[in-house]
């Protein structure tokens, strides 16, 4: 493609339009991020703003100071999120490779099989029923992990990456005597590091920020995930307060509405840091499942 | 059979672990449904629980109240809206772009419009708290400052389709715009250039080269929404309706309907029978726009 230097309106009045969308979609991160670091009193008297008007991070004090409940929340969640991540990687990758091979003579069945699943759905009411009453998932941390391990899209995904290998590869591999398990490891896996990538970092988001199975399937306050105890925080700030050991009568004057937004950004915080570097393989990943889906 | 079976025996076996977790959280329930028709007891279990009697009570119950003739219209009507203005933005965006030189711009807007995909609806709901509060939210402040009147948004169920709709196109238009995106990076740039040296401007460029490239991608992805139609974002309702009652009128779909009947309500019967109903909805509309998008482009249809 040419590059211009040349000024050029067009690409002024382009721009222009494509920073406005972009601020509509950062705006709400920098009022939290904002609000945050306000004076209890000034979002009191004249509300949620942009800049903060006195910076003031007493809100993230009486977080840290009642750091247990969060940090709980944060272990629960890095606890689902890397073994979930791991767990549903190893387990997509063992049914994508098997479906990627010609030679696999039932592979269209178990395709059909997992197709199923992408299109119906027996609804949430018999899923519960089957979660608590056959799997006692209930009050369990499995519960975070299991029901979504699986998902089509990502086997799919997965096996349309694994197909663009060439099976000479594996046939040298057999040739030489390995097993198919060491011919996944030792020849797909190093060849496939992209996919892996994006695979896994949707998995990793996935995780990261779910609170369905934790709404419908965890009541113990030790078990639940991050994003869960947000919610628990924002609906009842006061419930930091009662369920600290320390309450003190700081605990009655504690900044609320800027708490919440504290909290708010300590659960988003490591996706907002992590980002800048995960951002170029989720791309890449969308970009694959555009093409081949 | 067995032979296959036994030759590849170790690639069968890898299989085995997914296909276990599918058999029990996808086809388990898809059995489950049958509850529906059942007086179910969570003591005895799907398959032990007796009959219902008559076979259609739980229906009677769910089709007697009018929450059924209201969560439907809503699901149907907010899920074509949502299709309809998230289309129009998403390919907007994707073309701006793709019109974009700056290498470096187009690579730092893009991750800022794709940012909002990265967080959870619990904290989108955060966010549309802190605009839409009556009390301290921004739009109150803003409304006050410039002399008009403070407006309580939570109470005002006709707002709703809109701002759900302006909360879906915010959180969703990085990620979509991407999936077009992709489809114009694969447009041969000589149909460009030959278009250029007939003359044609940017503008027209658009109209008759970008946009009918665009079409069957555009075609395939509504088809697919509407087939999901019936399954809408359940996070997204709850996070930001959740239980404020006063604007149900306009935003309360089936998902959040059968969630509370089951979690709040724990009116099993009700819940099942309103499972039902959405499943069975839900499967005709994924039949159907499967069968039309196979019509349109063969290789894009899931079956």
């Amino acid at each position: 493609m040419k590059i211009s230097t040349s000024f050029s309106w067009g690409q002024a009045f382009l721009n222009l339009i494509v920073t406005l969308i972009a601020l509509f979609c950062v705006i709400p991160f920098i009022i939290i991020l904002s609000s945050s670091m306000t004076r209890e009193m000034d979002i009191l008297t004249s509300g949620y703003n942009l800049f903060p008007k006195n910076i003031d991070f007493a809100a993230y004090q009486y977080l840290f100071q009642r750091m247990s409940v969060i940090l709980n929340g944060y272990k629960v969640t890095s606890l689902v999120t890397v073994i979930g991540t791991i767990a549903s990687l190893a387990i997509t990758a063992m049914i994508a490779y098997p479906l990627s091979l010609r030679r696999l003579k039932y592979r269209n069945f178990i395709s059909a099989y997992v197709l199923l699943t992408m299109l119906f759905s027996g609804g949430m009411v018999p899923w519960y029923i089957i979660c608590v009453k056959y799997l006692h998932l209930h009050n369990n941390m499995a519960a975070l992990i299991l029901p979504s391990m699986v998902n089509g899209f990502n086997v799919f995904l997965m096996r349309s990456y694994f197909s663009s290998i060439p099976e000479e590869m594996h046939e040298s591999a057999k040739i030489d005597g390995s097993g198919e398990f060491r011919t996944l490891i030792s020849i797909i896996l190093p060849l496939s590091t992209p996919v892996f990538a994006s695979v896994g970092l949707f998995i990793a988001l996935g995780y990261w920020n779910d609170w369905w199975l934790g709404l419908m399937l965890i009541d113990k306050v030790e078990l639940q995930p991050l994003q869960l105890l947000l919610r628990t925080i924002i609906s009842n700030v006061d419930y930091l307060a009662n369920s600290s050991v320390l309450a003190t009568t700081a605990d009655q004057m504690m900044p609320r509405e800027s708490i919440k937004m504290a909290a708010t950004m300590i659960t988003i915080g490591p996706i907002i840091f992590l980002y800048p570097f995960l951002q170029k393989y989720f791309v890449k990943g969308l970009m694959l499942g555009a093409i081949k889906g | 059979m067995l032979k296959e079976l036994n030759k590849h025996k170790v690639l069968y076996l890898m299989t085995l672990p997914a296909m276990l977790l599918l058999l029990v959280f996808s086809y388990f329930p898809m059995a489950g449904i049958i509850i529906a028709f059942k007086d179910f007891n969570l003591s005895t279990g799907i398959f032990r629980s007796s009959w219902a009697h008559p076979i259609y009570e739980n229906f009677q119950y769910f089709f007697t109240s009018s929450n059924w003739v209201r969560v439907t219209r809503n699901t149907i009507l907010l899920n074509l809206l949502f299709i309809a203005v998230g289309t129009f933005l998403n390919v907007a965006l994707a073309i701006l772009f793709n019109e974009i030189r700056s290498v470096w711009f187009k690579r730092v807007s893009q991750s800022l419009t794709l940012l909002p995909y990265f967080i959870s609806w619990i904290v989108v709901g955060v966010f549309a708290y802190n605009i839409l509060s009556y009390e301290h939210g921004m739009l109150s402040e803003l409304l006050v400052r410039w002399g008009f009147d403070k407006i309580d948004w939570y109470s005002r169920p006709m707002a709703w389709p809109f701002i759900i709709a302006i909360i879906f196109v915010w959180k969703s238009i990085g990620y979509n715009s991407i999936i077009y995106l992709a489809t114009l990076m694969g447009i041969d740039n000589t149909l460009y250039e030959s278009a250029r040296i007939d003359g044609a401007t940017k503008f027209r460029q658009i109209i008759h080269i970008t946009i009918p490239m665009l079409r069957p991608t555009i075609i395939v992805l509504t088809l697919l929404g509407i087939g999901h139609i019936m399954n809408s974002d359940f996070g997204m309702f709850y996070s930001l309706v959740g239980d404020n009652s006063q604007i149900y009128s306009t935003v309360d779909v089936i998902d959040t309907f059968v969630f509370r009947s089951l979690k709040g309500a724990g009116d099993m019967g009700m819940a099942a029978a309103a499972n039902f109903y959405q499943s069975v909805l839900a499967f005709v509309l994924v039949y159907i726009s499967n069968r039309l998008a196979r019509k349109y482009e063969s290789d894009a249809a899931l079956f």
